[in-house]
């Protein structure tokens, strides 16, 4: 037996014309744990997906333990030994633990022995691993840091010895983070090879043995992790020098351009999503709402919008109520002042099968400097699309371009672009660099920092809380709807983690 | 991964790969004629000679593509925002009261030019009357227009027969139709635009309501590409969450483009009424509401792929009324086999070469500049 556990000889991979692999090499040693880092569409996920038997490689080998497999399909990677912990869990809500775990690899047609064969083994596997989950619990009740433990005993119970887990930290609090980190170093310790994605910096400097960097389809380096810096991968995957810190000054609030009070909102199956929120958003601000996703974040940024009903409430925008619930409307809030960033950009802010230009007029259609009456004037569209892509520095330049063409990071400025543009009072932003390159980010928080710095009002969403206590002025946090606490941005993140657990605030709540 | 085919140069998209859909089905048509015990290359041309051997003939191919191409715009302008209407055959269907009431209350005084902008304003009025209803169902209760519109084609098949049984019959007539119209009501052919080709008209009833199909799609391509109301159609159709980010007013829109597509749908009755009957007869619409929706799909909703689209089946509807007087043991349902499985491989099957030519394109053609940084 050699000490490698992986080994990837010349993996390439195309998609039509998209080379999403090219030539990759590599190599992950038995017992440690490996870190794979590049942008969004560096060819991670892709190179991932081969290892895991989703596509075939046009060419190139794959070596486990040192014998050449053929992964046709997920059945045989996870015969040779391979598990993969997906970003989206792929768990039936509705079933136990238990059942999650032997779905798929029962072994008897009678249900019944099946189920206590595993109950035994997952017994065995918890203890082994200190994987602590009742095994009786639905998954729909379960937080998602334990569902993702669902998913590493899933993997385990197959006897997977690689393990492959794919940005396994967006859904997670810091504690829960922290946790994760703990029982990957106690699986590194009982043997198993982790192959760990992420885009994050801090978190391979914080967990792997050694990390490889993807950039544009291709592996750029290797590096033993105590050999590198955050700096030097930052720079290997971006392709040139990145400014990690954001700089600004001092904030200078003025008056009040956002009130929000006692706003109730419920989703369509009438769950209570924000309960009784009540915050102030003044001119030459940033105020940030942290919080785990699926918080209520985006139910808040809806309503204040116009886009979702809320249930009780009042928002005041420039001193004047918006009919958050009757008929608020995005367009008239626009004309108000009030723009919009949404966090879904590929549904909501942008029509992706528009040219750049045609999505730099949403929600301004009605404007007249783009119409002939009825008609599109379509030199003006272009004239202003153009003049936006030289100000934002929208790559590649080409107003007719469809935008899913585009980067993630161009994506964002288009829509950046348009919404910053119009000089509105109020700019609510949910999810500013959300699969964004790590270049385009450093423009993006440079441009919200200008809107304050010219006296606007900004509403900051993010579950980044390095990006929220970066950039705003004041943080509130959000947990199961309410906001459970406001503090300055020097708060340490391990109080805010707390926050955003909903540990801390119960009890503020209380007292 | 977003989107697992590659780009394609808009040649080969909007042409190569409609073209390799069309040759398959012509193929597996072409089996299931040897399978009858017929010869397929016969049967072809047949077809080719049936519907452009002559002058006559090509006629006749375009009074049917004249047809569809007003029925497939119907169903492409509400394909834009995103709503599938059904309901072109009904809406073709009432707009020929339209026109009806246009003709028998002027073609005895008036020339045809004078009835005709009549019979057009009619025809397109009853056409959106019809589908008014639906589309204001839809937006208000939020019926769906897919069922609403195939209830509405039975209500107008209903209410037609009424029509021309008890209300528009003349007294004493066995026949359930209008009485035939005066030269007023009676459209002039094309027959100078085939002769500047040196072609003879003949007896095919091609006349100027193909010239108003062609205005209806050049309108069409205005509308969608080039109007406040297009843009905001097709944001709808492509995001509806975009569309309410963007402030639209869904239920506004959805009235509207159903109106659109119902006016254009019951322009479709001046060719057979005006054009070519010179009456109303019962079920004039003959199915064409529904060969609208294959043409929408083939031509991909634009105005420039719903012609040649239109021309296609106008040449299936003509040659194959050719192969089945010409080979008895091919009957007339054998034409809607091969029109269907031309639907098959042109519609419901588009992207089924799509891999293959995809790959064929990234190892012969390197060259072609596309963008290639959206690999996971």
């Amino acid at each position: 037996m050699s000490d490698i556990a992986i080994e990837l000889r010349g993996i390439d991979k195309s998609f039509g014309l998209v080379h999403a692999n090219k030539n990759i090499n590599l190599t992950v040693r038995k017992g440690t744990i490996h870190g794979i880092i590049g942008e969004n569409g560096a060819g991670k996920s892709t190179l991932m997906s081969i290892l895991y038997g989703f596509y075939q490689a046009d060419s190139g080998d794959i070596l486990v333990g040192g014998n050449r497999v053929t992964i046709k399909d997920p059945n045989a990677a996870i015969s040779s030994g391979i598990g993969m912990v997906h970003q989206h869990f792929m768990l039936v809500e509705n079933f136990t633990v238990l059942e999650n775990v032997m779905l798929g690899a029962e072994d008897s047609q009678i249900l019944n022995t099946s189920i206590s064969k595993a109950r035994v083994e997952l017994k065995r596997l918890e203890k082994e691993y200190a994987l602590e989950v009742n095994p009786d619990a639905l998954i729909e009740e379960l937080p998602v840091g334990l569902q993702q433990r669902v998913e590493i005993l899933k993997a385990l119970y197959r006897k997977a010895d690689i393990l492959i887990l794919d940005e396994p930290t967006g859904v997670l609090t810091p504690p829960e983070a922290d946790h994760l980190f703990r029982i990957l170093g106690q699986l590194k310790d009982q043997g198993k090879t982790i192959i760990f994605i992420t885009h994050k910096l801090r978190e391979i400097m914080a967990i792997t043995d050694e990390v490889s960097v993807m950039r544009r389809g291709e592996m750029v380096a290797t590096r033993k992790t105590k050999d590198t810096s955050v700096e030097e991968l930052a720079e290997l995957m971006v392709g040139r020098r990145v400014l990690l810190r954001v700089d600004k000054g001092e904030a200078n609030p003025g008056a009040v351009k956002l009130a929000v009070e006692n706003l109730t909102v419920r989703d369509s199956r009438g769950v209570t999503m924000v309960d009784n929120v009540s915050f102030t958003l003044r001119a030459g601000e940033i105020v940030g709402i942290a919080g785990v996703a699926g918080n209520g974040q985006s139910e808040l940024l809806e309503a204040i919008s116009g886009i979702r009903r809320a249930v009780s409430g009042t928002v005041l925008l420039n001193g004047k109520p918006i009919d958050v619930t009757g008929h608020a409307d995005p367009g008239d809030l626009r004309n108000r002042g009030l723009a919009h960033v949404p966090e879904d950009r590929h549904h909501v802010g942008l029509v992706l099968k528009f040219d750049e230009a045609e999505n730099g007029i949403l929600g301004y259609h009605n404007d007249k400097r783009y119409l002939n009456g009825v008609f599109l004037d379509t030199k003006a569209i272009q004239a202003d699309a153009e003049e936006k892509i030289r100000k934002y520095d929208i790559r590649p330049p080409n107003p007719r371009l469809k935008t899913a063409n585009f980067s993630g990071g161009n994506q964002q400025k288009i829509v950046l672009a348009r919404e910053m543009e119009r000089g509105p009072d109020v700019l609510i932003i949910g999810q500013p660099t959300r699969g964004v390159d790590v270049g385009a980010i450093e423009f993006i928080h440079k441009r919200i920092i200008e809107m304050r710095d010219q006296g606007k009002a900004v509403l900051l969403v993010s579950v980044e809380l390095d990006e929220i206590r970066a950039l705003s002025d004041r943080i509130i946090v959000m947990f199961a709807g309410r906001v459970v606490g406001e503090r300055e941005p020097d708060a340490t993140e391990g109080e805010l983690g707390l926050l955003m657990a909903g540990v801390e605030g119960r009890k503020e709540a209380a007292e | 991964m977003s989107n697992p085919y590659a780009k394609l140069p808009a040649w080969a998209e909007y042409g190569l790969i409609p073209l390799v859909n069309l040759v398959v089905a012509f193929l597996v048509a072409g089996l299931v004629v040897l399978l009858v015990g017929e010869n397929p290359l016969n049967a072809a041309y047949h077809m080719i000679n049936g519907a452009f051997g002559r002058g006559e003939y090509i006629g006749f191919t375009l009074y049917y593509a004249t047809t569809f191409i007003f029925t497939g715009l119907s169903v492409a302008v509400a394909f834009h925002a995103g709503l599938f209407n059904i309901g072109s055959e009904g809406q073709a269907y009432i707009g020929g009261i339209g026109v009806a009431l246009a003709c028998l209350w002027l073609d005895k005084t008036m020339p045809w030019f004078v009835v005709f902008p009549l019979a057009i304003v009619g025809s397109a009025a009853f056409g959106a009357l019809w589908a008014f209803l639906p589309g204001w169902l839809q937006a208000k209760r939020g019926s769906h227009v897919v069922i609403t519109t195939i209830m509405f084609n039975f209500i107008a098949s209903s209410l037609m027969v009424y029509l021309l049984t008890r209300v528009l019959k003349p007294l004493g007539s066995m026949a359930p139709q209008t009485r035939t119209f005066e030269a007023g009501g009676q459209l002039p052919k094309l027959d100078w635009l085939l002769s500047v080709f040196g072609l003879e008209v003949g007896n095919a009833p091609f006349n100027v309501s193909f010239l108003l199909a062609l205005l209806a799609a050049f309108g069409v391509w205005v509308l969608i590409w080039r109007t406040k109301l297009g843009y905001e159609m097709r944001t709808m159709g492509f995001s509806p969450s975009a569309a309410r980010y963007a402030g639209m007013k869904e239920a506004r829109i959805t009235v509207i483009v159903m109106m659109i597509s119902g006016g254009l749908a019951g322009l479709m009755a001046l060719n057979p009424i005006m054009g070519e009957q010179f009456r109303m007869q019962l079920d004039f619409v003959q199915g064409a509401g529904f060969v609208g929706i294959a043409v929408a799909l083939m031509g991909r909703s634009h105005p420039a792929g719903i012609i040649p689209a239109a021309i296609l089946f106008g040449m299936l509807y003509q040659g194959g009324a050719e192969i089945a007087f010409e080979m008895p043991s091919i009957s007339r349902d054998m034409i809607v086999i091969i029109q269907g499985l031309v639907i098959l491989f042109a519609g419901a099957l588009e992207n089924m070469f799509r891999p293959a030519i995809g790959r064929g394109f990234a190892t012969f053609g390197r060259r072609f500049p596309v963008a290639a940084e959206r690999g996971a």
